[in-house]
C-alpha cells in the first residue's frame, strides 16, 4: 500500500512553466485554427506567432517567482530566464522572414507556424532545466520539429539535409542518453547540481567513467554546437535549408546548447579534474580553426558563412572552458550581438534568392553573383559589407566586442596561449569575409539588373535587415547596458 | 573650444553621410569644402594650443564602457597636434589634386570617412578608442587601392589589408593583457594612455608587450622585414591613395612608437635598442639601394619613403630629446614631402599613362613648372639644408649621434644613396634631350595642379628656413616624456643609459 502524496499546488510553482505553457498552447490554437478554415493568408500566422512569442517574452521578464518548480526539474535561474529571452527575440525576429517577396510553400502551411512554437518550447525546457532527463526531451523536442522545419522547404537539398540533420541528430542523442546513464550510474541521480555533489563525495572515481560520461557529452553537445570534429553536418544542412532558418539555426539552438554545456562542464572543470580541461582546450581550439580554414575555400557564400559559424561557435565555447564570470558574461554578450549580425547577414541572403541558380550550378550564392554589387546596389551592397566587418571583428562593429570581451576574460584568467589563438583565428576570419567585400566592392558588375538580387525582398524583411544594421553599427553604446543586465543575471545564479 | 576634439573627429563622418545625399557633379567641389572647415578647424586648434602646457590638453573625458572601463577620451599634445593638422592638411591637398572622374562620389566620401580615422588615431587617448580608429582606417584604404587602383590593385588591397591587421590583432592581446596587469596592481579598469603611463612594469613583461605592440607599429610604418607590402600598395593605388598613405598612415605607426613604446615599456625599449636600430639602418640603406635599382617613378618614391621611415624610427630611439623631436618633425616633413612627390608621379601620370623613367626624358623642356616643382619637392626629400626635410633629419641624426656614432654614420650613407637615387631619377625624366616624341608638347602643369603643390612648396621653404613654431610644443611634450621615461625606467642600465643620451658633453 503506497502512501498518498499531498503536494500542495503553491510548491509547483506553477508560473515558472507559463512560458512555456504560452507557446505551446499558441502552437495548439493554430492547429485548431487550421482545422476550421484552410482560407487563412500567411500573413495572419506570421503575426499571431509573433504575438505568441511577444506574450512568452512578456511571461519570462515578468517572471518574479521562485528558482525551482515542478517538482524541481524546472530552473528558473538568470540564465534561464536571459537564454529564453534571446530565443524568443531571435524567434520573433525571425517569423517575419515568411513574409517575402516570394511565395513559399512551407510559409503558406499552418504546421510550419505550430511546429515553430514547439520548437521554441522545446528550446525553453532545455535551458529551464538542470535536469538531464527534461534537457534531453526538449532537446528531442526542438530537434525533431526542426528537422521538419528544414525538410518543409521542399526542395531536393532541403530533403538531403533534413535527413543528414535527423541521422546526425539521432546519434547525437544516442550519445546524451549514454553520458546521462554513466552519470546515473555513478551517483544515482539526473540533476546536475545532485551529479556534483555525488562526484564529489566519490572523490571523481572512478575517472575513467567519468571520462566516458565527459566524451559523451561533449559528442551529444558537439552536434548540436556543431564542434569539430561534429561539424560535418552543418555546411550541407545550411545549404539546403532556406536562409533565412539557416540563419535561425546558426544563433539558437547553438545558445540553448551553450546554456547546457555551461552547467554541465563548469561543474565538471570546477571539479579539478585536469583532463576535462585538455579536452575542452584541444576542442575550442580545433574548431575556432578549422571553422576558419575551412571557411577560406568555400565558394559559396551561404556555406562560407556555415563554416565561419563554426568558428564562432568555437570561439564562444572557449568561454566555458575559462569558465569565469566575465567569461560567461562574454558568451552572452558575443552572442547577442552576433545574433543581430548573423541573422542579418542570412536575411540578406534570403532577400536575394532568386528561384533559379543564375550563376552556378550548384550553388545559389557563389561569389561571383556578388561582383561589383556596390555600383547595381550600393545600399545593399554596403548593409552586406557592415555585416561582414561586423562577423570579421573589425571595429567598432557589434561582434568586435564580443570578441574583445571573451579575449580580456581569456587573458585575465591566465589563458594567454588561448588569446594569442583567438587572435591569429580572427585574423583568419577577415580574410574570407573580406573575400565577399572584395567581390562587392572591388570588381566590375556581371549585370545591370538590379532586379534578380531583390527578388525575395519586401518591406518587413527591409525593416529587420534595417534593425539588424542599426543594432551591428551603434553596438559601441549598447555594450555598456546588455553587459549590466548579463552580468547581473549570471551572478544571481551563481556562475 | 571645450569639444573641439570630437568636432574635428566626427565633422568628415558626418560630412561624410550627407555626402551621399550630394549630386554627384557637385561632390568634388563638396568635397574640398567639407576638407579645408575640417582643416581649419585644426588650425584653430593650433591656434588654441596653450604652448606652455607640455601635458595633454583639450580633454575630453567620458565613461563608455563601465564594467571594462574603457571610455571616450581624447586629447591633444605637442607629438600629436601637427599630426593631425598634416592629416587634415594633406587631405585636403589631396582632394584638390584629385583627377579621378569615376565614381568620384564614393571616393571622396571614402576619403572624408578615412579623414575621421586618421585624426581619431591621433587624438585617442583611450587604447581601446585608438585600437578602433586604426583598425578602422584599414577598410577606406582597402576601398580606395581595390577600387581606383591600377592592374593588379586587388591583390595590392588585400595584402595591404591582410598585413597589417594580423599586425594589429596580436596587438589586441597586448592591450588586453596590458589592461588586466593594471587592473590588477591598482584595482581599477581603465584603458587610457595617461594612466597606463604612470603604471611601473616589471622588467620581464615589458619585453614581451613591447612585442605585441611593436609588432603592428613596425608592420604598418612598415620597417624591415616587414616592408613588402607597401611597394605594392604604392604601386598599384590611384594618386590620392599613395599621397595619404605615405603623407599620413605610415605615421600612425612611428606614432604609436613614440606615444606607447617609449613611455609605457621603457627598460624594454632600451634593452631592444640595438636591434631596433639596426634593423632601421638597414632599412635605410637597403630600401635606398633597391630604390635606385627601380625603374618606375612610383616605386623610387615607394621605396625612398620606407628608406626615410627608417631615418625616423632611429631619431625615435634616439631617446633624446632632440632625437625624438627630430623624428616628429620629420615625419611632417616626410608627409608634406612624400604627398607631394606621389602627387607629382600623379600629374605625369595623368598625362602620359606610365610612369617608367624610361619613357620620359626632357621633361624640364616640355614642362618647365613641373620640373621646377619637381626639383624643390626632391631637393627637400633628400634634404637640403633650408627645405623642410633637412632639419628633421639632421635632428634625427644629430640625436642618434649621441647613442652611437658609428652607426649614425651608416644611416648617413643612406641619405647620400637618396641622393644618388633621386637625382638619377631627376636626371633621366627631366634632363636631356626629348628621346621620346610622346613628351614633346606636354600641357604644363594646370590651375587644380598648382592650386594643390604651391602651398606645399611653401610650406617645405618656410619651414625649412624657420621650423621653430612647430618645434618648440613637440619639444616641450617630449621632453616631459622622456622625464617620465627616466623616472619609471626600472633597470639601472636603463635610467644611465637615457641620463647618458640627454646631456651634451660639450664642456670637456
Amino acid at each position: 500500500m503506497l502512501e498518498p502524496i499531498t503536494i500542495s499546488i503553491e510548491s509547483l510553482n506553477i508560473t515558472s512553466l507559463l512560458p512555456m505553457a504560452i507557446t505551446v498552447f499558441g502552437a495548439l490554437m493554430i492547429i485548431c485554427i487550421d482545422l476550421m478554415t484552410k482560407t487563412l493568408s500567411r500573413s495572419f500566422y506570421t503575426i499571431l506567432t509573433v504575438l505568441i512569442i511577444l506574450l512568452s517574452l512578456s511571461s519570462v521578464i515578468g517572471y518574479a517567482g521562485e528558482n525551482r518548480g515542478f517538482f524541481d526539474v524546472v530552473l528558473v535561474d538568470g540564465i534561464s530566464l536571459m537564454t529564453q529571452m534571446i530565443i524568443l527575440i531571435t524567434s520573433a525576429l525571425f517569423v517575419p522572414l515568411s513574409l517575402g517577396g516570394k511565395r513559399f510553400q512551407e510559409f503558406a502551411m499552418a504546421e510550419f507556424y505550430a511546429l515553430f512554437l514547439f520548437m521554441i518550447t522545446g528550446f525553453q525546457f532545455m535551458v529551464a532545466s538542470d535536469n538531464l532527463i527534461l534537457i534531453f526531451i526538449g532537446l528531442e523536442t526542438a530537434s525533431l520539429a526542426l528537422y521538419t522545419l528544414i525538410a518543409m522547404h521542399n526542395r531536393k537539398k532541403a530533403h538531403e539535409a533534413a535527413i543528414k540533420y535527423f541521422t546526425m541528430g539521432a546519434l547525437a542523442a544516442g550519445f546524451f542518453v549514454m553520458s546521462a546513464l554513466i552519470f546515473y550510474t555513478l551517483t544515482g541521480s539526473v540533476e546536475i547540481y545532485q551529479i556534483a555533489d555525488g562526484l564529489a563525495q566519490r572523490n571523481f572515481e572512478p575517472l575513467v567513467a567519468i571520462l566516458a560520461g565527459t566524451v559523451f557529452m561533449i559528442a551529444a553537445l558537439g552536434f548540436k554546437l556543431s564542434i569539430v570534429p561534429f561539424h560535418t553536418w552543418t555546411p550541407d544542412v545550411y545549404e539546403g535549408s532556406s536562409s533565412a532558418l539557416a540563419g535561425y539555426m546558426s544563433v539558437v539552438p547553438k545558445i540553448a546548447g551553450f546554456v547546457v554545456a555551461m552547467r554541465l562542464f563548469e561543474m565538471l572543470i570546477g571539479s579539478g579534474v585536469i583532463w576535462l580541461e585538455y579536452i575542452l582546450y584541444g576542442a575550442v581550439v580545433l574548431t575556432m580553426s578549422m571553422g576558419n580554414i575551412l571557411a577560406l575555400v568555400q565558394e559559396d557564400v551561404k556555406r562560407m558563412l556555415a563554416f565561419s559559424s563554426i568558428a564562432h561557435a568555437g570561439f564562444v565555447f572557449s568561454a566555458i572552458l575559462i569558465g569565469t564570470t566575465e567569461s560567461n558574461a562574454g558568451l552572452f554578450l558575443y552572442w547577442i550581438l552576433f545574433m543581430f549580425t548573423n541573422l542579418g547577414a542570412f536575411t540578406m541572403l534570403w532577400a536575394m534568392r532568386h528561384r533559379k541558380n543564375l550563376w552556378d550550378n550548384r550553388y545559389q550564392h557563389p561569389f561571383t553573383k556578388f561582383s561589383g554589387m556596390v555600383k547595381v546596389m550600393p545600399t545593399s551592397a554596403v548593409i552586406m559589407g557592415i555585416f561582414m566587418f561586423a562577423l570579421a571583428g573589425m571595429p567598432p562593429f557589434s561582434v568586435f566586442w564580443g570578441k574583445l570581451y571573451l579575449m580580456s576574460a581569456a587573458v585575465n584568467s591566465g589563458f594567454i596561449i588561448l588569446a594569442i589563438v583567438m587572435a591569429i583565428n580572427s585574423a583568419i576570419a577577415v580574410y574570407y569575409y573580406m573575400k565577399l567585400i572584395v567581390y562587392m566592392f572591388l570588381k566590375e558588375p556581371v549585370t545591370e539588373d538590379n532586379h534578380i538580387y531583390s527578388t525575395n525582398n519586401s518591406t518587413i524583411l527591409k525593416v529587420i535587415i534595417g534593425f539588424a544594421v542599426l543594432v551591428t553599427t551603434i553596438s559601441v553604446v549598447m555594450v555598456e547596458p546588455i553587459l549590466e543586465i548579463i552580468t547581473n543575471y549570471i551572478i544571481s545564479s551563481g556562475f | 573650444m571645450d569639444h573641439i576634439l570630437s568636432l574635428i573627429i566626427f565633422f568628415p563622418l558626418v560630412a561624410g553621410v550627407f555626402g551621399f545625399l550630394v549630386n554627384k557633379d557637385s561632390i568634388r567641389v563638396y568635397g574640398i569644402t567639407v576638407a579645408a572647415l575640417e582643416f581649419s578647424l585644426t588650425i584653430a586648434l593650433w591656434l588654441g594650443f596653450d604652448n606652455n602646457i607640455d601635458g595633454f590638453q583639450f580633454v575630453e573625458h567620458a565613461v563608455l564602457i563601465s564594467h571594462f572601463g574603457m571610455s571616450y577620451h581624447l586629447g591633444v599634445d605637442g607629438i600629436s597636434l601637427f599630426l593631425v593638422i598634416l592629416s587634415t592638411f594633406m587631405t585636403l591637398i589631396a582632394l584638390i589634386g584629385l583627377s579621378i572622374k569615376k565614381d568620384a562620389k564614393n571616393l571622396i566620401i571614402t576619403v572624408l570617412y578615412l579623414e575621421m580615422t586618421m585624426v581619431g588615431v591621433f587624438l585617442s587617448l583611450d587604447v581601446i578608442l585608438f585600437y578602433l580608429f586604426w583598425e578602422f582606417s584599414l577598410v577606406p584604404m582597402l576601398y580606395i587601392i581595390g577600387a581606383w587602383g591600377s592592374e593588379r590593385r586587388i591583390y595590392a588591397a588585400i595584402k595591404f589589408f591582410l598585413y597589417t591587421f594580423a599586425g594589429s590583432v596580436l596587438m589586441l592581446v597586448g592591450i588586453l593583457y596590458m589592461g588586466y596587469i593594471y587592473h590588477a596592481t591598482t584595482g581599477i579598469w581603465s584603458f587610457s594612455i595617461p594612466d597606463w603611463q604612470l603604471l611601473v612594469l616589471p622588467f620581464n613583461l615589458q619585453l614581451w608587450l613591447f612585442g605585441a605592440f611593436f609588432l603592428a607599429f613596425a608592420i604598418k610604418v612598415p620597417m624591415f622585414p616587414f616592408h613588402t607590402w607597401l611597394p605594392y600598395a604604392h604601386g598599384q593605388a590611384p594618386t590620392i591613395g599613395s599621397v595619404i598613405l605615405a603623407a599620413v598612415l605610415l605615421k600612425m605607426g612611428t606614432y604609436g612608437m613614440v606615444r606607447f613604446l617609449l613611455p609605457l615599456f621603457p627598460d624594454a625599449t632600451i634593452y631592444f635598442l640595438m636591434p631596433i636600430a639596426v634593423m632601421a639602418i638597414i632599412m635605410v640603406i637597403y630600401a635606398a639601394m633597391v630604390a635606385y635599382a627601380q625603374e618606375d617613378m612610383k616605386q623610387v618614391i615607394a621605396y625612398s619613403s620606407i628608406s626615410h621611415m627608417g631615418i625616423i624610427i632611429l631619431g625615435t630611439f634616439a631617446i633624446n630629446a632632440e632625437g625624438i623631436t627630430g623624428s616628429i618633425f620629420l615625419m611632417i616633413s616626410h608627409g608634406i614631402v612624400s604627398g607631394a612627390l606621389f602627387m607629382l608621379v600623379g600629374c605625369i601620370y595623368d598625362r602620359r599613362h606610365t610612369k617608367m623613367m624610361s619613357e620620359f626624358g626632357g621633361l624640364a623642356i616640355s614642362m618647365p613648372t613641373f620640373a621646377t616643382i619637381y626639383g624643390i619637392m626632391l631637393m627637400a626629400s633628400v634634404g637640403l639644408p633650408l627645405t623642410i626635410g633637412f632639419v628633421g633629419e639632421f635632428l634625427s641624426l644629430m640625436g642618434f649621434y649621441k647613442v652611437s656614432w658609428i652607426m649614425t654614420l651608416f644611416a648617413g650613407t643612406g641619405i647620400i644613396l637618396g641622393a644618388v637615387y633621386m637625382l638619377t631619377l631627376y636626371k633621366k625624366s627631366f634632363f636631356g634631350e626629348i628621346t621620346n616624341e610622346k613628351n614633346r608638347g606636354l600641357k604644363d602643369l594646370n590651375g587644380r595642379e598648382l592650386t594643390a603643390l604651391i602651398p606645399l612648396v611653401a610650406l617645405v621653404i618656410i619651414l625649412g628656413v624657420y621650423p621653430k613654431p612647430i618645434l618648440d610644443p613637440i619639444d616641450a611634450s617630449v621632453k616631459k616624456m622622456i622625464v617620465l621615461m627616466q623616472k619609471k625606467a626600472l633597470t639601472h642600465e636603463a635610467k644611465e643609459f637615457i641620463v647618458r643620451v640627454n646631456t651634451i658633453k660639450g664642456g670637456e
